[in-house]
């Protein structure tokens, strides 16, 4: 990145920081699991002899008890659980990924051009923020999904649109205080352009306070895609999510409890570990609670 | 004072007026007639232009859009393609259920989340903290819709000793006492659930509050003085940093909003978040736009209020004059 060895601000580039994070012991075991969740769930087709969407034999097969043929056990279609919760989780982790990409990306823009540019312009913008943080997002979704047939891709771009405000909201404050600095205030009087300003000396270092919230909204991201999954809005079958998956064992409790108890599990530990990598972060940032 | 407040009220109705302009707009971009449901292939094509006239759909949207705000703004919501009676009625019982639902669970978390962050604080930097913040983050990780699925499956499928679903049983015998202890009974699940992350959220404040008021000079100079310790806490500390937690009301209603959209359909609790799921799936329009108002509704009111009791309980923003 061209900008990287220019700065001195951007916590990610400093050696201290990661002195810190390699204290972190949970940060950095929910790390490890992060990762490890990511290889398996890419490689998913490598680690299971079995097709998530390719059905059994539906009359042998069927709500299989976990076994070392089937890890997970099967469910009503005779379907490999554990290969579906890979592929689940695929879908689940790149969604995620995906809008907290996008959140960040519309919210960093958003709030360096409203604080940087101030007066006017940031009054509008921050009354255009207040009107969307007062809007409903999960009924704003739900009423375009009814609408429109839900897709990952619909989903993506309306987690995004409806979760970038506090970002922009961090990012404004960080610039604020970055404005009437030295370092920028000298950027400016040697004439340089608020375009460079703003990319090469506001960006750099204004990122802090993103790169601590990043994990928590993944796993915001993660728990509100699998619940509108699990109502049936969010991803359509033949595509499996977490959510989606769990929906299938909503009606087998007792009778087949891993079909819906299993994919949860992974969304407890997966939302824990990000959460735990965002705290240790933040410990390592200094950043008080 | 007046201008603050006049201030607030003003831009809540813009906001108003912008949401219920989106969801109109989001509505009819949509692809597909509004009339569709009403029309089968057998009909004739007069009876169609017929049903369309008296929907309104061939007006221009401009025409459309005014007629269909001046009618919305006065409560008439229509009628529901799905329930075949006016939206207002079904609205109306929804809320009622979805705020016994909400006030309970905002009840709970906030006698739960104040004094485990008083705690919290007090033993801060200890164990007894530290545990706190894990089980803290571990409320904070879980779906709620799994964890009421898991908690179904045992203290209603396997111990059966709650009801997995309702808000009342359907056979119900017995007097008054019987009927609130049955309400109590069906509460107990969802309730618990949807105060999980709230609890989270207001300990986490609480604690951050209260330490932050415990620093300053005022209480060192209280403990310096010999008071005793309960005291200081109770009487000086508590009342300050508890203030801020109005401004948490506002924020609340949002989540509280969707979270209940959740449990409602887990637990079949007739409340608005089942009723819009419903109205979603049987494409009911006028009951989508409605919730969806109700929804805005309730949250810049609550923003609103929130501000308003800021407002009063803290005086330096009376005196500073923002706003």
């Amino acid at each position: 990145m061209m900008w990287a060895g220019r700065t001195k601000e951007t916590v990610f580039f400093k050696r201290r920081f990661w002195r810190q994070f390699k204290k972190q012991k949970p940060a950095l075991i929910c790390l490890s699991f992060i990762l490890l969740l990511g290889i398996a769930t890419t490689f998913s087709a490598y680690l299971t002899g079995y097709q998530p969407d390719v059905q059994g034999n539906l009359v042998t097969e069927r709500y299989q008890k976990p076994s070392l043929q089937h890890y997970f056990g099967t469910d009503k279609f005779g379907r490999d659980l554990f290969s579906r919760v890979l592929y689940g989780g695929r879908i689940s982790l790149t969604i995620a990924l995906s809008v907290v990409l996008l959140a960040l990306s519309i919210g960093l823009m958003y709030g360096m051009i409203a604080g940087y540019y101030g007066g006017i312009v940031d009054a509008v913008m921050m009354r255009f923020l207040d009107f969307w943080l007062a809007f409903p997002a999960i009924f704003l979704i739900m009423t375009v999904v009814a609408l429109f047939r839900p897709n990952p891709f619909i989903l993506i771009v309306l987690l995004s649109v409806t979760s970038w405000m506090e970002t922009a909201r961090l990012v404004r404050a960080e610039v604020l205080s970055l404005k009437s600095r030295e370092f920028v205030l000298a950027a400016k009087g040697l004439g340089i352009s608020d375009m460079q300003v703003l990319l090469k000396h506001i960006l750099p270092n204004s990122l802090n306070p993103i790169f601590v919230s990043a994990p928590l909204k993944v796993g915001e991201m993660i728990l509100l895609e699998s619940a509108l999954s699990f109502l049936g809005i969010g991803v359509q079958p033949p595509m499996a999510s977490w959510g989606s998956i769990i929906n299938d064992g909503r009606d087998v409790l007792l009778q087949a409890w891993w079909v819906a108890a299993i994919p949860g599990l992974f969304i407890v530990l997966t939302v824990l570990s990000f959460n735990l990598i965002g705290e240790g972060l933040r410990e390592s940032m200094g950043i008080r609670k | 004072m007046i201008g603050y407040i006049g201030k607030r009220i003003f831009w809540s109705l813009v906001i108003v007026l912008g949401i219920l302009t989106l969801t109109f707009i989001i509505i009819h971009l949509a692809p597909g007639d509004p009339a569709s449901i009403y029309i089968r292939p057998e009909i004739d094509a007069k009876t169609v232009a017929t049903i369309r006239r008296q929907m309104g759909l061939e007006k221009p949207l401009l025409q459309q859009y005014i007629i269909w705000l001046k009618e919305f703004t006065t409560g008439n919501f229509g009628i529901s393609f799905s329930h075949k009676r006016a939206v207002s009625s079904v609205i109306g019982e929804a809320t009622w259920n979805t705020l016994q639902l909400t006030v309970i669970v905002f009840v709970f978390q906030l006698i739960v989340g104040v004094c485990l962050g008083m705690y919290a604080a007090i033993r801060h930097n200890t164990r007894s903290d530290q545990s706190i913040n894990s089980l803290l983050l571990f409320f904070y990780s879980l779906p709620g819709f799994w964890l009421a699925l898991m908690l179904i499956s045992l203290f209603s499928l396997k111990l059966g000793w709650l009801p997995s679903g309702q808000m009342k049983s359907i056979i119900l015998t017995g007097g008054i006492v019987q009927q609130v202890f049955d309400r109590i009974k069906h509460l107990i699940l969802p309730a618990f659930i949807l105060s999980l992350p709230f609890i989270a959220i207001t300990t986490r404040f609480v604690r951050g509050s209260l330490l932050d008021v415990l620093g300053q000079d005022y209480i060192r100079t209280a403990r310096a003085y010999g008071l005793p310790r309960n005291k200081i806490l109770f009487l000086y500390a508590l009342k300050n940093a508890l203030l801020p937690l109005v401004t948490l009301l506002g924020l609340y209603l949002p989540f509280l909003l969707g979270g209940s959209v959740i449990i409602e359909n887990v637990f079949a609790w007739p409340g608005m978040g089942r009723v819009t799921v419903n109205a979603i799936f049987a494409h009911d329009f006028p009951l989508i736009l409605a919730t969806n108002f109700i929804a805005a509704l309730t949250i810049v009111i609550g923003n609103l209020i929130s501000d308003i009791l800021y407002f009063y309980v803290d005086p330096r923003i009376r005196m500073g004059g923002i706003g």
